[in-house]
């Protein structure tokens, strides 16, 4: 096989042509693409190109993280709130594998992202060369597509292929390593944008025939429910998801990362899907005669046990990538298209209904989890405040329009269960890998992707500790990022299946923290603890009333646990309100 | 779920690294691969893998998705064994001493319609193109003459139907670049 693109990708634009090297041929790129920052850190077998962010400082700015795995998930951070790419550069050997988990991240979420990596020269490769590592072998399963540049004059076209790919048909990250020698060799730069690729196929049109028989369906169930993820998002289909909606009348709920795609007071919202969501979105499940998916893909964490969920039901799943169609669940009606694209369609073809009796059947649930869930949540019974407490009245303060991002844990399924979003685009959370140490490098990414916006992270105090260097970031940025460390001095999240199904044996997730107030100083970040309900508020408003970034310590109750739950391997139906 | 004998007919850019790619696909879901082989087609720059194994019929479609769904894969097709042409080769070498009777190996290279392909004065080497199970029978009847060395190849094949890969393949050309 030859060492080519191939492929080859299809653009349009006037190319421009100047002789440069391959680094400055990187950074032009980049511009080409409209990019105008990026999070990186530099390394023996990537200075040719940060000699020339250098020289492009005023057009593209570059944000120096503490460690590669800041910068692959500040790009997540920024990619989610913007919808755009988010772009990350490292080094050869240890720059690069640092990726790798926020690139595995990025693959399961489908975010899109261009990585930049530098690798030792060509005449070099295979012969383990000091910091040569096969990252195009290792980061192959967890890319949507990678290439390695061992010539210059491949620069342009493999990053203009790049990012068509990474944001075309279901996002995902890619990957394009670069040889030393290629950084430095000259060549004629020319540039002209990928907007097809042979091989590739990222979406067509919804098949009328599809569009059809889902509206048939709809139109004549008696017990609708809609399903919504991430896709409606990633389309920019909220409009016209939410006049799906009201055409229907019935209920919609949410999966993780479809959460904020539809406001929290929406009459038809019902709340949010999976092991730790409420508890009438996952028993209805097996309730209703028309199952209608958009945009999810019908993960485990929401199914639970395949062979007893949505038996009774009709499927119509709607979905940009074929793979996902009967993966997991099999569908009735499958409408492969871009979620904007087969709603404006599908649109008109249905009828007004209103599915009063059916919702109320959910709004009872609702009650009833409040009866059972809630009065443990919110009870002041504790000396300490709880998670939800705190969530609850950071959701008030903010009117549900902060950008929130979140950790994994108990914090994280606490903060998508009470935090009410009140504005589209504003949950970024690690859903799919599930990764820890996530939420502090995601809101710098975050804000730098939406400044005008409260950006406010919410972490235990177990995932904190996996990315805390990149206060440093902040401090350095100079960026108002709101830090929420939920404080347990547990892994809480382990804990509580300790506690659950392993008969309390606390197997090594008790920590003993460091004095985070004194942390953030040795940052100069402003901070609090919190340690009682009474002075919760005070320090919810200092925080956010601060201009500049702020680090507040809730030291919460110890061991509380989140419910609803649905054990693994068990149905929605067993959905456990204690 | 009943296995069966799936091929898939998967044809490519020719690019570095799609092997790992589309192996990688058999190699999460445990499913061990029978035979691969990768050649070039009928078009210039599309190449072809075939690839065989076993499994379920729901979920060699599952495993089909994943791999049209690389980037460099432009289409794949998934056969059973009587929707297909398919051979495989296999190569036998015998040593001369153990041949008492001269002729008798040779009576057994003409009825399994195999052929000597090399005669050294040490052994021979016989080749016999067809299905694994006559492959293998040629083995068996070769074996009690000491078998020296052995090797099969993977399983090629062209499907039988015409319609789909040819429509697939005139598309191809138009939109080649
Ligand atoms: C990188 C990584 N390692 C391990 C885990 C497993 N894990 C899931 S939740 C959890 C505990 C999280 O504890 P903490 O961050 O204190 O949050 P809490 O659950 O207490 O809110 C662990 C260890 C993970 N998700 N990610």
């Amino acid at each position: 096989m030859t060492n080519t693109l191939s492929g080859k990708s299809q653009g349009n634009e006037v190319p421009t042509k100047k002789k440069v090297t391959g680094a400055e041929a990187v950074v032009l790129s980049l511009l080409e693409e409209g990019v105008d920052i990026l999070f990186g850190y530099p390394g023996g077998a990537i200075m040719p190109v940060y000699d020339e962010l250098y020289k492009y400082q005023d057009q593209l700015k570059h944000v120096l993280v503490r460690h590669e795995q800041g910068a692959v998930h500040a790009a997540q951070g920024f990619a989610r709130v913007t919808n755009d790419v988010g772009v990350c550069i490292a080094t050869s050997g240890p720059g690069a594998t640092n990726l790798i988990t926020g690139i595995a991240d990025a693959m399961i979420d489908s975010t899109p992202l261009v990585c930049i990596t530098g690798q030792v020269a060509k005449h070099l490769l295979g012969t383990d060369a000091f910091q040569e590592t096969d990252v195009v072998g290792i980061s192959m399963p967890v890319t949507k597509w990678n290439y390695q540049v061992t010539k210059a004059s491949e620069i342009p076209e493999a990053i203009a292929k790049a990012f068509y790919l990474a944001k075309s048909g279901r996002p995902g990250p890619v990957l394009i390593d670069i040889t030393k020698n290629a950084q430095f060799e000259e060549f004629d730069f020319e540039y002209k944008k990928c907007e097809k690729v042979r091989s590739y196929k990222p979406v067509e049109p919804a098949e009328e025939s599809t569009l059809e028989e889902a509206a048939k369906l709809i139109n004549e169930a008696k017990k609708p429910y809609i399903l919504v993820g991430q896709g409606v998002i990633l389309s920019e289909a909220q409009k016209e998801f939410i006049e799906f909606v009201e055409k229907t009348g019935a209920p919609v709920a949410s999966t993780l990362l479809g959460l904020s795609a539809v406001s929290a007071d929406h009459p038809q919202y019902v709340g949010y899907l999976g092991m730790h969501g409420n508890y009438g979105p996952n028993v209805k499940t097996n309730e209703c005669d028309v199952l209608i998916a958009i945009g999810m893909r019908f993960d485990d964490r929401v199914t639970g046990d395949l062979s007893r969920y949505a038996k009774q039901a009709k499927v119509i799943h709607f979905e940009i990538d074929p793979a996902e169609i009967d993966k997991n669940v099999k569908t009735d009606v499958a409408v492969i298209a871009d979620a904007k694209e087969a709603l404006t369609r599908l649109l008109p073809k249905l009828e007004n209904r209103t599915h009063d009796a059916w919702l109320e059947e959910f709004r009872a649930c609702d009650r009833l989890e409040e009866e059972k869930v809630h009065v443990n949540d919110f009870a002041p019974d504790t000396k300490k405040p709880k998670m939800a407490e705190v969530v609850k009245m950071l959701s008030e303060m903010t009117e549900g329009k902060a950008v929130i991002v979140t950790d994994v844990g108990q914090h994280q399924m606490v903060t998508t269960r009470y935090y009410e979003f009140r504005q589209s685009v504003s949950n970024v959370t690690s859903g799919g890998l599930g990764t820890m140490g996530f939420a502090l490098p995601a809101a710098i990414g975050a804000k730098f992707g939406k400044r005008d916006r409260e950006v406010v992270m919410i972490a235990g105090d177990g995932g904190f500790q996996m990315t805390l260097q990149e206060l440093g970031t902040i401090m350095q940025e100079k960026l108002p990022v709101k830090i929420l460390i939920l404080n347990n001095s547990f892994l809480g999240m382990v804990r509580q299946w300790q506690q659950m199904f392993f008969e309390r044996r606390y197997s090594f997730t008790e920590m003993d923290n460091p004095d985070f107030v004194k942390l953030a100083g040795a940052f100069d970040i402003e901070a609090m603890r919190v340690s009682d309900r009474e002075s919760l508020h005070d320090g919810l408003t200092a925080m956010l009333n601060s201009e500049e970034s702020f680090l507040l310590e809730v030291v919460v109750e110890k061991e509380t646990n989140v419910f609803p739950m649905i054990p693994t391997g068990e149905s929605v139906s067993n959905v456990r309100l204690e | 779920m009943e296995k069966k004998r799936f091929t898939l007919s998967i044809f490519t850019e020719n690019t570095v690294g799609l092997l790992t790619r589309i192996t990688l696909i058999f190699t999460r879901r445990k499913i061990n691969i029978e035979s691969l082989t990768t050649s070039a087609s009928e078009i210039d720059n599309v190449h072809r893998f075939t690839v065989v194994f076993n499994s379920s019929h729901e979920n060699a479609i599952k495993v089909l998705k994943q791999i049209e769904k690389q980037v460099d894969v432009i289409k794949c097709f998934c056969y059973e064994d009587q929707d297909i042409i398919f051979q495989e080769i296999a190569l036998y070498k015998v040593s001369i001493h153990n041949l008492h009777e001269g002729n008798e190996v040779e009576n057994i290279v003409r009825k399994s319609h195999a052929r000597i392909l090399a005669a050294q004065p040490d052994f021979l080497v016989i080749e016999k193109t067809g299905h694994e199970y006559e492959t293998h029978e040629l083995y068996e009847q070769l074996k009690p003459f000491g078998l020296m060395q052995f090797a099969r190849s993977g399983r090629i094949a062209l499907a039988k139907e015409r319609q789909e890969v040819s429509a697939m393949l005139r598309d191809l050309a138009e939109n080649s670049i």
